[in-house]
């Protein structure tokens, strides 16, 4: 009896390695609607090349039917959302009675935006992510309320200014003033929290490629946010996932709009500088 | 009225004469299936596209009853041959009783 124990204990070991490798990141290429190719894989920028040598996207290690579905506008379920958004950006409101277009023209004039977020703001002294541009721009200049942070308009809005730079590679500053938030974001990556004591870094560092339980894990690369994700059917913010990652852990987590997802979110989009950004993306 | 509900339709320019083409549609509507309760208990009464229907040049090509079972915003992607050049119209029925309409041109060539 003991023995036949053992025997499966091997067995499970065995299975689990062989399965590790069939979760490798696929070898496609993303062309989107038949003409804008998207960067899923380039060499990592300089200060992440210590910890690897690649920066892949998490589109290539999604299935073949989810990776398809972000491959045509029309039947990537997150698009409806960035219509929505697109009837948002022309609609005046607030007492100052201006939409986003009145000062900013047409949304598709808006490209090269998304890439340079989370950025440094000089008036507020703070790095801004576009959900605070965003807000900051209702409050000052429409008079209108804020958005929630991880809201649907918020999130469809994200999504709309997402979709007119895809292609377009990430390409967030780390130096300058933006410095000190960049490095409190880089030890929270690498810091472990929760009963698991995982670090960001446990799984999408040193372990991408491999399985966890039944999923495949990527590098947690947000090149693609907003993404579109089937398990809940809506657009999800960068945040949220952060916040989902952290409970996974099972730890207490920061807050949407936090100082230090705000940190965080300039730290894992500096990992990805160079990607392509693709949002909104279509992952499980 | 249902709100937000748009139709689109995804057709190729122009096809071979006798070439069975895909075409997708979509149109964003909640398809309130009636089955739900709000928090006070009471019905939210069914809000659904029940049928849609896609003509060529005035011949039938589809014609289909949706239920409530369906999820929001309907997809529906199927193939028709293509004699000649002509218009798709495309038609989707609501529950309020508004016809949401499409049409799309094709090309031979």
């Amino acid at each position: 009896m003991t023995n036949f124990k053992q025997a499966i204990g091997v067995f499970v070991v065995a299975s689990t390695v062989a399965m590790g490798a069939v979760a490798d990141p696929v070898d496609d290429t993303l062309v989107l609607n038949e003409e804008t190719t998207i960067v899923t894989r380039t060499a990592a920028p300089a200060h992440v090349a210590d910890a690897l040598d690649e920066v892949m996207s998490g589109w290539l290690f999604r299935g073949t039917e989810t990776r398809a579905m972000q491959a045509d506008d029309f039947d990537n379920p997150g698009m409806i959302f960035v219509e929505q958004a697109e009837d948002t950006w022309n609609t005046a409101e607030g007492t100052e009675g201006k939409s986003c277009a009145d000062c900013h023209g047409a949304s598709d004039e808006m490209a090269g935006v998304r890439p340079t977020f989370p950025k440094w703001n000089d008036a507020a002294e703070e790095v801004f992510t576009l959900e605070m541009q965003i807000n900051d721009c209702r409050e000052n200049r429409m008079g209108a309320e804020k958005w929630k942070y991880t809201g649907g308009d918020m999130v469809n809005m994200t999504a709309l200014l997402a979709s007119v730079s895809r292609g377009m590679p990430v390409d967030v500053a780390i130096d300058g003033p933006a410095q000190s938030t960049w490095e409190d974001g880089k030890e929270l990556y690498y810091t472990r929290t929760g009963q698991l004591e995982l670090s960001c870094a446990n799984c999408h560092e040193d372990s991408y490629g491999l399985m966890i339980r039944a999923d495949h894990l990527s590098q947690g690369q947000i090149n693609g946010f907003p993404v579109y994700r089937l398990k809940n059917t809506k657009l999800n913010a960068v945040h949220d996932r952060f916040k989902g990652c952290i409970r996974d852990t099972r730890a207490e987590t920061y807050s949407p709009g936090s100082p230090e997802f705000v940190a965080l979110e300039l730290y894992v989009a500096s990992r990805g500088n160079g990607l392509s950004v693709e949002g909104p993306a279509v992952r499980n | 009225m249902a709100k937000g509900v748009k139709p689109r339709v995804k057709v190729p320019k122009k096809a071979a004469a006798g070439e069975a083409i895909t075409i997708k549609t979509l149109i964003s509507h909640k398809m309130e299936s009636g089955q739900r309760k709000d928090d006070d208990g009471n019905v939210i009464p069914r809000s659904i596209i029940n049928r849609f229907t896609c003509d060529f040049n005035g011949e039938n090509v589809i014609d289909v009853t949706l239920e409530p079972a369906i999820s929001t915003n309907p997809y529906l992607e199927f193939e028709a041959t293509v004699p000649e050049a002509g218009e798709f119209k495309f038609t989707w029925y609501d529950d309020d009783g508004s016809v949401y309409e499409e049409s799309k041109q094709i090309a031979i060539g």
